[in-house]
């Protein structure tokens, strides 16, 4: 089965949910408005979702993602306060900033290592860091958010009429469907996950690309850690609690195989929309969260489904 | 037992197990043509033959993996079909492979009771008393001793074996079937198998022992079968055969693959390997090879022959040695090293160390050599795959497009992208590792035209190879392995396969 078609039904399910919302509530749903509201929302998750897009890819998983998106934050924001009364605003907002994003990038070089030098399975070493990163975000402000109300340019800043956040998505969606088409980076990332074995005997460096894995999706929580702290004018250590199982939803809608060696930009990108949109038109249709969650329950098991099925009559055509 | 008594229980014993006329085809190739094979009660019946003779084929029959194009199995005299292994079980027939079946996590006991566990006092509950007093008794009954209440996984390979018996006696097995069972094994290891095989036999079980290592049959069994390019070329009782005969038997299959000439320009000295050695599975290897030159390295399964390979390129920890080549000393601890300096290995196991089958041809071609066709920074996908349909027109790849994927491909065809791959990287020493197993007569017969074009470049190529007439086709020089030892090391033109045969499967004294 082509990629093409692969991507066909989840696109075809993004494309149905829009037709069905704007038939269904024109006024509210089919405004640019609502439209940019709901990229808004999805530039955090989808930037974290192109990072485990690699991650998943390479058979790895990363569960840290939610717990390390509070962390760089409380970070960042912490430097906002800490150097605030010896630079001029602006600088400091900048310094918190690149020292928010830094610190999403240690942690990720964190799981990389311990993943590859321990050689332990990334699931285990992630579980881990999510409860370690997790409690750390507490304990730095003994459970209180840091409040930066001057903070506001990434969360709800405005370029050519474009949210900067739906800008900061888009640039990273182009460098990361750059890294994984066209380096080695990207290549290897597909050969590890398709065949670890394979891959090493063809002279991949597993345990550094593995590194830079982890650290590239660490890079990119610290991004999104800071759009989200900017959105709220605050870094909360509650933040992206049960994220991560969000962020694999979105890979593994879009068409990424949890063994390894199959996944896309393009498809993580229809999958975080799809979850959006989903969770946008419930809430305009005045469906409770709770509810939501069943709906998006049954998409994700119903999405892998429909894939393993029909991937599995393309192979007995092939044979048969 | 006496050599005469064994006789006179060879000869007087009923009948066990009768295969008549069995053959059997695959595709175009005849696997077995009309073979027949008689197992007495009682008795150690050896069944030897090179790689490709037939005798797993003739054993799947038996076990009930395969069935048979024609021919009867009659076992106590009662005719036998097996449509499924279990059929077979039930009929007394049990295999052990080289590769052990067990649970590794569950204990001696309860993997002998694997599927046949005595019911307990309750409903849904199992009599583990009596599942350890039973194996006890039966290890007893074989003169060994084991705890059974060990964990699989904490044994050793021979202590393995030993359950995998006690499984098949719960069974009520009055045939078993051994396939290679001292491959693995320590010559103590070797010696208490064989004592365990006496007593089984002593107490009326057929065994059927295959085995390559022939003075292992001549103290071991009562009778020996031959098999060559799919039939019965002799049987006999062992007493009535040494080991030149048997291998003069089991040598000189018919040269159906042809072997292209080639024109032979042996230059100097290219690779060097002294004194390599790798965790007690390979001891203290040296060898040379010129530039231009095929030399074969044959050896039996476990000789260490792939360790050699490994070792080289990096895959496994060298304990000591030294690779040179072009006269440079060369560090290598990882393929990555190994490539960068050179080296070529394509490995005997495409689908476990060789392809990502789910990507496409292309990367799997490119993998290695993306920094040598200068993509080590961006990789330029329209350049990338003229690179490797080039590649694929040069020798000859059918394929649906340059992006299907590997696994949509033949068997001879994947083998040939990892050839392509390789052949891409144009390294000067080239490692082929069974580069013809499981690949049909004419992908054969093109990896041999192949590998001679690249010794007429001048690479030097190290060919591993299981099968004795390939590498007299090929080879100028061959290396023999016995035991991570090099044993041999003979002109192809001055030696004969019984001699090559002869040192890789006799203990030297």
């Amino acid at each position: 089965m082509s990629r093409f078609m692969r991507q066909l039904l989840p696109f075809g399910s993004l494309i149905l949910i829009i037709c069905f919302l704007s038939a269904y509530e024109p006024d509210t749903f089919l405004t640019l408005n609502n439209f940019m509201n709901v990229l808004r929302r999805s530039s955090v998750n989808g930037i974290i979702a192109l990072g485990m897009t690699s991650v998943i890819i390479s058979a790895g998983i990363d569960l840290s993602v939610g717990s390390m998106l509070a962390l760089s934050g409380m970070t960042g924001a912490y430097a906002m306060i800490a150097i605030g009364g010896m630079v001029p605003q602006e600088g400091a907002l900048v310094f918190g900033t690149l020292v928010g994003i830094v610190a999403g990038l240690v942690c990720g070089l964190l799981n990389g290592v311990l993943i590859t030098k321990l050689k332990l399975p990334p699931f285990i070493v992630t579980l881990g860091t999510m409860s370690a990163f997790r409690g750390i975000s507490y304990v730095m402000n003994a459970g209180q958010p840091y409040n930066v109300p001057s903070y506001k340019y990434l969360g709800s800043g405005v370029v050519m009429g474009i949210p900067v956040s739906v800008v900061i998505f888009a640039v990273i969606v182009a460098i990361a469907s750059f890294l994984l088409r066209y380096t080695r980076f990207g290549r290897y990332t597909y050969a590890i996950g398709s065949n670890r074995e394979a891959a090493f005997h063809a002279g991949v460096n597993v345990d550094r690309n593995l590194i830079y894995i982890y650290t590239l999706t660490g890079l990119f929580v610290g991004i999104a850690a800071m759009i989200a702290t900017s959105r709220t004018v605050s870094a909360q250590p509650t933040a992206g609690i049960a994220l991560e199982l969000d962020i694999i939803a979105s890979v593994v809608i879009g068409g990424a195989s949890l063994a390894g060696g199959r996944g896309s930009i393009t498809g993580t990108i229809i999958g975080t929309l799809l979850i959006s949109f989903l969770r946008n038109g419930c809430t305009l249709l005045g469906i409770s969260t709770n509810v939501q969650l069943i709906v998006i329950g049954a998409i994700i098991i119903a999405a892998v489904a429909v894939d393993q099925l029909a991937r599995a009559k393309a192979e007995a055509g092939q044979t048969g | 037992m006496t050599q005469a008594s064994r006789k006179n229980k060879s000869l007087h014993s009923s009948i066990t197990l009768q295969m008549t006329g069995i053959s059997k085809r695959f595709g175009t190739v005849q696997a077995l043509s009309d073979v027949s094979f008689t197992v007495r009660s009682g008795t150690v019946h050896a069944l030897v033959g090179e790689n490709g003779a037939g005798k797993s084929t003739l054993m799947k029959i038996l076990s009930g993996v395969y069935k048979q194009d024609t021919g009867s199995i009659e076992i106590h005299g009662r005719p036998c079909t097996f449509d499924k292994p279990e059929q077979a079980l039930t009929a007394g027939v049990s295999m052990i492979y080289q590769e052990l079946d067990l649970a590794e996590h569950l204990t001696v006991a309860e993997n002998v009771f694997l599927g046949n566990e005595p019911a307990g006092p309750l409903p849904f509950t199992v009599d583990y008393k009596a599942m350890v007093s039973k194996t006890v008794e039966l290890a007893k009954r074989l003169n060994f001793e084991i705890d059974p209440k060990a964990a699989v996984e904490n044994l050793s390979i021979g202590d393995c074996q030993i359950v995998e018996i006690l499984k098949a006696l719960i069974r009520n097995a009055s045939i078993i079937v051994m396939d290679e069972p001292t491959s693995t094994l320590s010559e103590s290891g070797a010696e208490r198998l064989f004592e365990v095989v006496r007593h089984l036999r002593d107490q009326g079980i057929s065994i059927i022992y295959i085995s390559h290592r022939l003075e292992e049959i001549i103290g071991l069994a009562d009778e020996v079968t031959v098999l060559r390019d799919g039939r019965v070329v002799h049987s006999e009782l062992v007493t009535k055969l040494d080991i030149a005969q048997i291998i003069s038997y089991m040598v000189g299959r018919e040269l159906k693959e042809f072997f292209p000439a080639r024109d032979v320009k042996i230059g100097e000295v290219c690779v060097k390997v002294e004194h390599l050695s790798s965790d007690g599975r390979i001891n203290d290897i040296s060898f040379d090879i010129r530039s231009g030159e095929i030399v074969g390295m044959a050896g039996l399964v476990g000789a260490g022959r792939t360790d050699v390979a490994g070792a080289i390129f990096g895959v496994q920890k060298k304990t000591s040695g030294t690779i040179t080549i072009d006269n440079e000393l060369r560090n290598i601890t990882s393929p990555t090293d190994a490539i960068a300096n050179n080296i070529a290995f394509l490995t005997e196991d495409r689908k476990r160390t060789g392809l990502c089958l789910q990507l496409p041809c292309t990367w799997n071609i490119t993998l290695p050599n993306l920094a040598a066709i200068g993509m080590k920074n961006i990789i330029r996908p329209t350049r990338e795959n003229k690179i490797a349909e080039d590649m694929a027109e040069r020798i000859g790849i059918k394929w649906l497009g340059p992006q299907a994927p590997v696994d949509s491909l033949s068997g001879g065809n994947q083998q040939k992208i990892l050839i392509a791959r390789w052949l891409l990287a144009n390294s000067k020493f080239m490692i082929f590792d069974e580069p013809t197993r499981g690949i049909d007569v004419g992908a054969k017969k093109e990896v041999y035209t192949l590998l001679n074009q690249l010794a007429e470049q001048g690479k030097a190529i190290l060919f591993i190879s299981s099968e004795l007439p390939e590498l007299f086709g090929i080879a100028d020089r061959i290396l023999v392995m016995r035991r991570g030892r090099l044993v041999g090391n003979l002109k192809t033109s001055e030696t004969t396969q019984e001699q090559v045969m002869h040192l890789a499967a006799v203990e030297a004294n």
